[in-house]
């Protein structure tokens, strides 16, 4: 891997020891010797497995919900329902003020998707823990549901959440989180060619080797330990303890070692259960996401599908660009109100654009609630944004490399979300690609910088 | 369930265990044996987490039966460091930083570790097909392929020098 | 039937930390009686090494080797809050935090040091390799070693420092979305060789050739597993996965490896990359968070080769041969 100092080195101190040089990891001696110890490297007596029962349906009212075959199967110990859960509310953002909260623990009178969680089987093996749901016998009305984010949002589609009332989060009193910057009619009406294009993404898994889990285990003094490969740990103790109407210092949370995260693992999805099942039982429960599970049933990558609209002078200027964005929220609100911000915040892409419209909606569908990952709001927005770039180089007859040249932000320029650029290096990132990839551009090109905008 | 006698060699030392009948070697190995490094990734023998070598092979624990390892030889990662020193695998893995959450990393050398076993002098396709079996999330493949040269290149020259 | 190659570019930039900011993170530093430094976090490391960095972050700022500090995480018992993992903050955030505590605990040793040496305090250096002295003269020195054992046992002083690092939050305007979503921005630059074969639509990546701006590489093969495993996962998003292959409708979710697909090792292009260095003026020795933007690049830099080479332009993802073909039998009428 090569350094390109040229660029910038007046910014760089150079007498640095311990950073800015290759030091080995501190944890490869364990990993290679197979001594790293995750969550689940561990045994402790008494170890209650928790088996979860889930929805099969993508949209349906619960009758009824009876346990009482599944309590007499051997080696079933206790099976949790929604009545169990001290505070049955499982909006993880409320910390941080999203509201309204929109999703249970366990599901009581609806499910909103397929593989919600409905009902916690604990049991003295994983045997017996899947013999337990199996037994455990829930009554649906099936509903109508919703799986296309345009569709959901018309009216009369299946409501998929009434705790919106809605099929969209609202951004204070809009349906969307909205920029606008200048005037995007203004700047279509100025420029030579217009176009719209939309583009389409569909969930995305994590598939971290290490599946989501936590094993939590009851001390002597009335508190609990969670060993969790969550990728934060305070964020986890406090919404579980939110969960369990529990005073925060009864809880601890072990971890700090993941089998890759990736995003996925920051849903505070199974230390609530497994807390209160350690509470109910006073024996240490594990609760391990099969693969399954992780595949189907942990939340993914959001499904995104993004309109853009351009208008570009003959000679390569982007004078406006109008977007639409539609996250495929599923069926909670989950990460995703912030997530979809962040895509409009990341709008039109690092550019410098006069004219920028931008509305990014967050969608409930009857789908598992998507959630973060790698790349948060932006990774399918780069997508769109970068294909639609060498639409319009090509639509010019510009080089795709120049036609990003031209168009890059530089210091000092206003960005739609009106904050000055600063530390921009978008120009020398691409003549270093060029030059990489033998990937010849004009010497006008070549000339410029990010540091400030040429005549 | 009834319980099973299994009496096997487990990184070199004779093993004697009543485990469950029709439970895994990997159920084995982490709950009953206490050893942590064979991972548990997928337990649907998709993933390769779980290998071990039975007896030269590279196998999948999380479908082997503990009770079919009878008689047999079964290394798992902790059997490969021989008094404290590192196996040129566990050494070209360090410096070539060829592991970063290390969760696939005990099942990639185990694989890694047959294949080098029988064929000293692998091309790069070679170890792309040994390791095919094992999926890593992190490291996107390329410094575990270059360890594993590297390893074998170390290894044809010790046998060299002995 | 015909391999028809093809190549495509695509420009990114990437925010460190948690959109809008309001992520902190703390960290508490201190030495032992024999000149070793703890740092107490309660930080996660999913694999890319954070253990490893904010080691070299805190032995930079102490002045002292990376070997003589130990990272001590996570528990919520005794590491102080810390906002999480993810969102490319950890480099930045939590080693700023480090950063302040090393600071305040490297002042405290030089004090001890300085009376140790009957100097000031301001006359003093580490050398790097476990030693104070003073600047000019350095035969007049004390080990760490020492100044802690004296910090401890005579003097009764806490070699011990707390930092703590937030971004201030940041609330978008409701009509106009003005906002600070982030403070710093790295950067990327990916052109993709590919190889397409237009019988099957099988698309092959011959090369991803990629420029990343970092602010600055702290550990550089460790950034370089970043952008060679990033860059494995935006081939892998652009051509392989999905949950959902027939979205938006549900059917045939994969819940396997066997369909779930990914690339393996014998899919994997050349990769050749580059570093570019505009230290950002509030990241950890100018250090911006690179985690995520690696697998941003690859992807669309993909679907623009493809572009190249067939002319056809697949605008959703992945881009399954299925997709590539139908777009070829369009063309040919």
């Amino acid at each position: 891997m090569e350094y390109r100092k040229e660029y910038f080195s007046d910014a760089r101190r150079e007498d640095l020891t311990e950073v800015g040089v290759t030091r080995q990891r501190s944890d490869v001696l364990g990993h290679v010797t197979g001594k790293t110890q995750y969550y689940a490297d561990r045994t402790f007596p008494g170890l209650l497995h928790l088996k979860m029962v889930r929805s099969p349906h993508h949209h349906a009212r619960i009758k009824s919900i009876d346990i009482s075959k599944a309590l007499k199967v051997p080696g079933v110990v206790r099976i949790l329902s929604a009545k169990d859960v001290p505070q049955n509310i499982y909006t993880i953002l409320c910390l941080i003020q999203v509201e309204p909260n929109d999703e249970p623990v366990l599901a009581f009178d609806k499910v909103r998707y397929k593989g919600e969680q409905i009902a916690a089987v604990l049991a003295e093996s994983e045997q017996a823990a899947l013999a337990g749901v199996a037994k455990v016998k829930v009554a649906y009305e099936e509903l109508p549901a919703v799986f296309d984010v345009e569709e959901a949002l018309k009216p009369g589609a299946p409501l998929v959440n009434e705790y919106h009332g809605r099929n969209w989060f609202t951004y204070e009193g809009h349906h969307c989180r909205r920029v606008r910057f200048g005037n995007v009619e203004e700047g279509f009406a100025e420029a030579d060619h217009v176009i719209e294009e939309m583009y389409q993404s569909s969930p995305i898994e994590h598939a971290p080797t290490e599946t989501t889990g936590c094993i939590v285990v009851p001390d002597q003094n009335e508190r609990y330990a969670c060993y969790s490969n969550t990728q934060a740990l305070y964020f986890t103790l406090d919404n579980s303890a939110l969960i369990l109407n529990s005073p925060f210092h009864k809880l601890r949370l072990i971890g700090g070692t993941v089998g890759g995260g990736f995003g996925g693992k920051v849903d505070v999805i199974t230390e609530p259960i497994a807390f209160l099942s350690a509470m109910l039982t006073r024996r240490p429960v594990k609760y391990e996401y099969t693969r399954e599970e992780e595949m189907q049933v942990s939340s993914p990558r959001a499904a995104e599908r993004i309109y853009i609209k351009d208008g570009v002078t003959k000679d390569g200027r982007i004078l406006a660009r109008k977007v639409r964005l539609y996250v495929d929220a599923g069926a909670y609100s989950r990460h995703s109100p912030y997530g979809t911000t962040k895509a409009a915040a990341h709008m039109p892409g690092p550019y410098t654009i006069p004219h920028v419209w931008v509305d990014c909606h967050c969608v409930y569908t009857n789908r598992t609630p998507s959630s973060a990952m790698r790349g948060f709001g932006v990774t399918i927005g780069d997508f769109a944004l970068e294909v639609q770039m060498d639409k319009l180089a090509r639509l010019v007859g510009m080089d795709p490399m120049e036609f990003r040249i031209l168009n890059a932000y530089r210091d000092g320029d206003m960005k739609a979300h009106r904050k000055e650029v600063q530390g921009a290096a978008l120009v020398e990132c691409v003549k270093a690609a060029a030059d990489l990839a033998h990937w010849p551009i004009g010497e006008r090109y070549k000339a410029m910088s990010s540091e400030k905008r040429e005549a | 369930m009834t319980k099973v006698a299994v009496q096997f060699t487990l990184n070199g030392q004779e093993q004697s265990e009543f485990i469950e009948g029709g439970s895994t070697l990997l159920a084995a190995l982490r709950g009953k044996l206490g050893l942590y490094s064979t991972k548990a990734g997928c337990h649907q023998g998709t993933c390769g987490a779980c290998t071990v070598i039975i007896d030269g092979e590279p196998r999948l624990s999380c479908l082997t039966l503990a009770e079919r390892c009878t008689g047999k030889e079964v290394t798992t990662l902790e059997g490969l460091t021989s008094n404290g020193a590192l196996h040129p695998l566990q050494q070209a893995f360090m410096e070539g930083f060829a592991a970063q959450c290390g969760f696939c990393t005990p099942g990639m050398i185990l694989a890694a570790k047959t294949l080098l076993d029988r064929n000293p002098s692998p091309s790069r396709d070679d170890v792309i097909d040994a390791i095919s079996g094992n999926i890593c999330r992190c490291t996107g493949y390329e410094p575990i392929i270059s360890a594993v040269l590297t390893a074998a290149e170390q290894l044809r020259g010790k046998k060299k020098n002995a | 039937m015909a391999k028809k190659r093809g190549r495509g570019m695509a420009s990114v930039n990437y925010p460190t930390g948690m959109n809008l900011g309001g992520d902190p993170s703390q960290a508490l530093v201190h030495a032992t009686t024999t000149g070793s430094f703890i740092v107490t976090l309660s930080s996660v490391d999913l694999g890319q090494g954070l253990k490893t960095v904010m080691a070299q972050i805190c032995a930079e700022t102490l002045g002292v080797s990376t070997d003589n500090v130990i990272i001590d995480t996570a528990d919520t018992d005794t590491g102080p809050h810390c906002m999480g993992t993810f969102a490319s903050r950890g480099t930045h955030r939590i080693g700023n935090a480090i950063i302040m505590a090393a600071k305040e605990a490297k002042s405290v040793m030089l004090e001890v040091a300085a009376e140790e040496l009957e100097v000031d305090s301001g006359d003093l250096e580490t050398d790097g390799k476990g030693n104070i002295q003073v600047k000019g003269s350095p035969q007049k020195s004390i080990s760490v070693l020492n100044t802690a054992l004296a910090a401890h046992f005579k003097h009764g002083k806490m070699i011990s420092g707390r930092g703590i690092f937030l971004q201030p939050r940041s609330y978008p305007e409701p009509e106009t979305g003005k906002m600070t979503p982030a403070t710093c921005y790295a950067h990327a630059c990916t052109v993709a060789e590919v190889e397409v074969d237009t019988e099957t639509g099988e698309v092959t990546v011959l090369a991803l050739k990629s420029a990343y701006e970092v602010g600055r590489a702290l550990n550089p093969r460790m950034v370089e597993q970043q952008i060679i495993g990033g860059a494995w996962m935006g081939l892998s998003h652009a051509l392989y996965e999905t949950t959902e292959p027939y979205y938006p409708d549900r059917s045939h979710g994969p819940v396997d490896f066997n369909q779930y697909l990914m690339p393996g090792p014998g899919d994997l292009p050349r990769f050749e990359n580059v570093i570019i260095e505009r230290p950002a003026p509030d990241g950890p020795f100018g250090a911006k968070g690179v985690g995520e933007m690696t697998a941003n690049s690859p992807i669309p830099a993909i679907a623009n080769a493809i572009f190249d080479a067939v002319g056809v332009r697949v605008d959703s993802l992945p881009i399954t041969p299925e997709k590539v073909l139908r777009g070829i039998q369009a063309l040919n009428g």
